[in-house]
């Protein structure tokens, strides 16, 4: 009895230590951090002028919205093309081709993320691969600029989530038994009435760890954002990042951080709750 | 009387394999008919083509005189029963009922009220707004026939779907569909690799092996006039000699029996004298100890064990050359002397033993 308490506090200690050193800690001392700052005279006073000048100064909220903005259209996105593919590779694909599939899936991610979206940028800049076509086939005189447009970004917003959304997706989809979509069929349904009132039901809890884990990697992406957007497309993260990085204000910086943490649990609960399902549920 | 299914000459093949081969029956409307054979007979396979979840290699099927080639199934006017039921797990016993009915485009009032008379029906009133999970086993089984028959199907197709539960309860959902289908007259076609079920059940049985019908009749015709020796065999309880024909001729025919029993039995197919024969028969023709052993077949036997079961009693017997035989037991306290270790003779009638021409295999 003793013994089996002491396993278990032993094995429990690295989890205590990695959630303590590596996520308690840091937040606290952020949280701190953002509620500092200095008044007229240069002394370090405790204020919320970090959270206020987030209000005040549009270019902030405004980025702060598109951000959100673009992060749930990125798992929508992400969720109408994995939905399919997922259901391919569970259902219609024999085993061994079903095996082959995953490894595709999953062979981008070998390479960093960095990689990945300049293979992007040498597809779609414009003297890249896609516009030497275009121009060889006739179809444009000019190059197009496809790069550094929102739709680029989600572009490759949505290429970085795929696997994140069709992995829990293709596990979930494996446990659903055909028969009940054979029985749908045989009760008169049509194809989208299943995908409706079958599939899609049965594919919640993976729909949701799926679309929580793609939502919440997006809004903090900072790479694709700012290698694959325009100008004027900024992402949140990297107000963060110029605050911490160019303005070196830590405290702005922290304040912005905790308001991105915010407005993630704020989307996550606001989906739960409409989605009707609890945490719990979708983790197990 | 009109058929409400139709099979012609109906064949499937997977590759090389024929999993149903060259079948043909039909079904009279509002009867109850049964396809009976061993596991992986082609059964499930033969269902599937009539639901139309599998494309016939080649044959016709006709439901209610109408060709189904190339209707889906979910156009067809039949409704499966599935093996294992596959009620939808997300929703409620009314909303699984439901589920056809919305899709016919009906409304709220309406759908609701057909649920309750189709739930009222089945025997589970007041059950609509439970979880599927919560009910037994055979108020699952009767859920799903339940949201079959609220569609009003021309035929409805049942996979084995008492396969999943117990002894007990089968024995009492055999009773309930059988009534159930009086009650509603919709035509039902039952598949069942359990032979009880067909012969209770059914106004008429198929028997299957391996891709063909090997026979398809009234129960009372299977059990007593098998056509064949699978037949004879599959339905039903038997005892088997294998032996030599000695004569023959339009009563039936003479066998040696390889133990040296000199029987006569009724002839089934060509049993030529000088050929080899198998002679079938029922535990239950046998008496035991024949006051009248007059112009009957007798043997003496050693009883080894007596299979007590109730009504279905039996005695299991050996011959001197150890060939095991059942005989039935009657339980009118007549034979309460008989113990393991006697010897008892044996009697039978000719017209109860069938010779079948022996083949090599099957
Ligand atoms: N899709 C398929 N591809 C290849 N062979 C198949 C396929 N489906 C069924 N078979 C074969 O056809 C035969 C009949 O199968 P079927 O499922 O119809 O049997 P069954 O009579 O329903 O058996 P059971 O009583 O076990 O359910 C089997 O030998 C099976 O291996
Ligand atoms: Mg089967």
């Amino acid at each position: 009895m003793k013994g089996s308490r002491l396993a278990f506090a032993i094995f429990l200690a690295p989890v205590a230590a990695w959630l303590f050193l590596l996520i308690v800690l840091p937040h606290v001392d952020l949280l701190l951090m953002s509620l500092r700052g200095k008044d007229e005279l240069g002394e370090r006073v405790w204020t919320l002028a970090n959270y206020m000048n987030f209000f005040t100064e549009p270019v902030y909220w405004l980025t702060f919205v598109r951000t959100a903005l673009y992060a749930v259209i990125t798992t929508a996105i992400t969720f109408c093309i994995a939905m399919p593919v997922s259901f391919y590779i569970a259902k219609v694909a024999r085993p061994r081709v079903q095996g082959a599939l995953m490894v595709l899936l999953l062979l981008p991610f070998w390479v960093s993320e960095l990689v990945r979206v300049y293979g992007w940028m040498i597809l779609l800049r414009e003297s890249g691969v896609l516009n030497f076509f275009l121009m060889k086939l006739g179809l444009t005189q000019k190059p197009v600029e496809m790069l550094y447009t929102d739709a680029a970004m989600i572009l490759g917003l949505v290429y970085t989530s795929m696997l994140f959304m069709v992995v829990p997706l293709v596990s979930v989809m494996d446990s659903l038994d055909d028969s009940l979509i054979e029985a749908a069929y045989d009760l008169g349904a049509g194809k989208w009435t299943i995908w409706r009132t079958i599939i899609i039901p049965h594919c919640k809890p993976g729909i949701t760890s799926g679309a929580i884990v793609v939502f919440m990697l997006t809004l903090g992406n900072y790479l694709t954002p700012n290698l694959m957007g325009g100008k004027n497309s900024l992402w949140f993260t990297e107000q963060i990042y110029n605050q911490f990085i160019a303005s070196f204000n830590w405290n702005q910086g922290s304040a912005f951080g905790f308001l991105l943490l915010a407005l993630s649990s704020l989307i996550i609960w606001l989906g739960l709750k409409l989605s009707r399902q609890k945490l719990g549920e979708v983790a197990s | 009387m009109a058929s409400d299914l139709s099979v012609r000459n109906l064949t499937k093949r997977f590759g090389e394999f024929k999993a149903v081969d060259e079948v043909s029956f039909d079904v009279p409307a509002g009867s109850f008919f049964s396809i009976l054979g061993p596991s992986g007979c082609g059964k499930t396979t033969l269902l599937r083509m009539v639901a139309g979840f599998e494309a016939q290699s080649s044959g016709v099927i006709e439901i209610r005189g109408k060709d189904m080639a190339d209707v889906a199934p979910n156009r067809r006017p039949v409704n499966l029963v599935f093996q294992h039921l596959a009620l939808f797990p997300m929703m409620s016993v009314a909303e699984n009922i439901a589920f056809g009915l919305k899709r016919r485009g009906l409304k709220g009032a309406e759908v609701g009220r057909r649920v309750e008379a189709m739930l009222e029906r089945v025997g589970l009133p007041g059950y609509g707004p439970k979880s599927v999970n919560q009910l037994s086993g055979g108020q699952k089984q009767r859920v799903a026939i339940a949201r079959c028959l609220v569609l009003e199907p021309s035929v409805l197709l049942l996979d084995e779907p008492l396969g999943a539960l117990d002894l007990k309860l089968r024995e009492q959902m055999k009773v309930e569909l059988k009534k159930l289908q009086a009650k509603v007259g919709t035509t039902f076609i039952y598949i069942t690799h359990d032979q009880s079920e067909a012969l209770v059940m059914s106004d008429r049985v198929a028997v299957m092996n391996r891709g063909r019908f090997e026979q398809i009749g009234r129960p009372q015709e299977l059990y007593g006039e098998p056509a064949t020796p699978f037949v004879a065999r599959f339905v039903g309880e038997n005892n088997v000699w294998s032996g030599e024909v000695t004569a023959s001729d339009a009563a039936g025919a003479t066998i040696r029996t390889d133990e040296g029993f000199v029987f006569k039995a009724r002839a089934k197919g060509a049993c030529a004298p000088g050929g080899r024969a198998d002679l079938y028969l029922r535990p239950e023709a046998m008496r035991i100890e024949p006051r009248e052993a007059e112009g009957l077949n007798t043997f003496a036997v050693t009883v080894k064990a007596i299979l007590f079961d109730g009504a279905n009693s039996r005695l299991l017997t050996v011959t001197e050359q150890e060939h095991e035989l059942l005989v039935s037991l009657p339980q009118n306290r007549r034979f309460d002397h008989i113990a393991p270790g006697q010897r008892i003779t044996v009697g039978w009638h000719p017209d109860s033993g069938l010779c079948f021409p022996a083949m090599g295999a099957s």
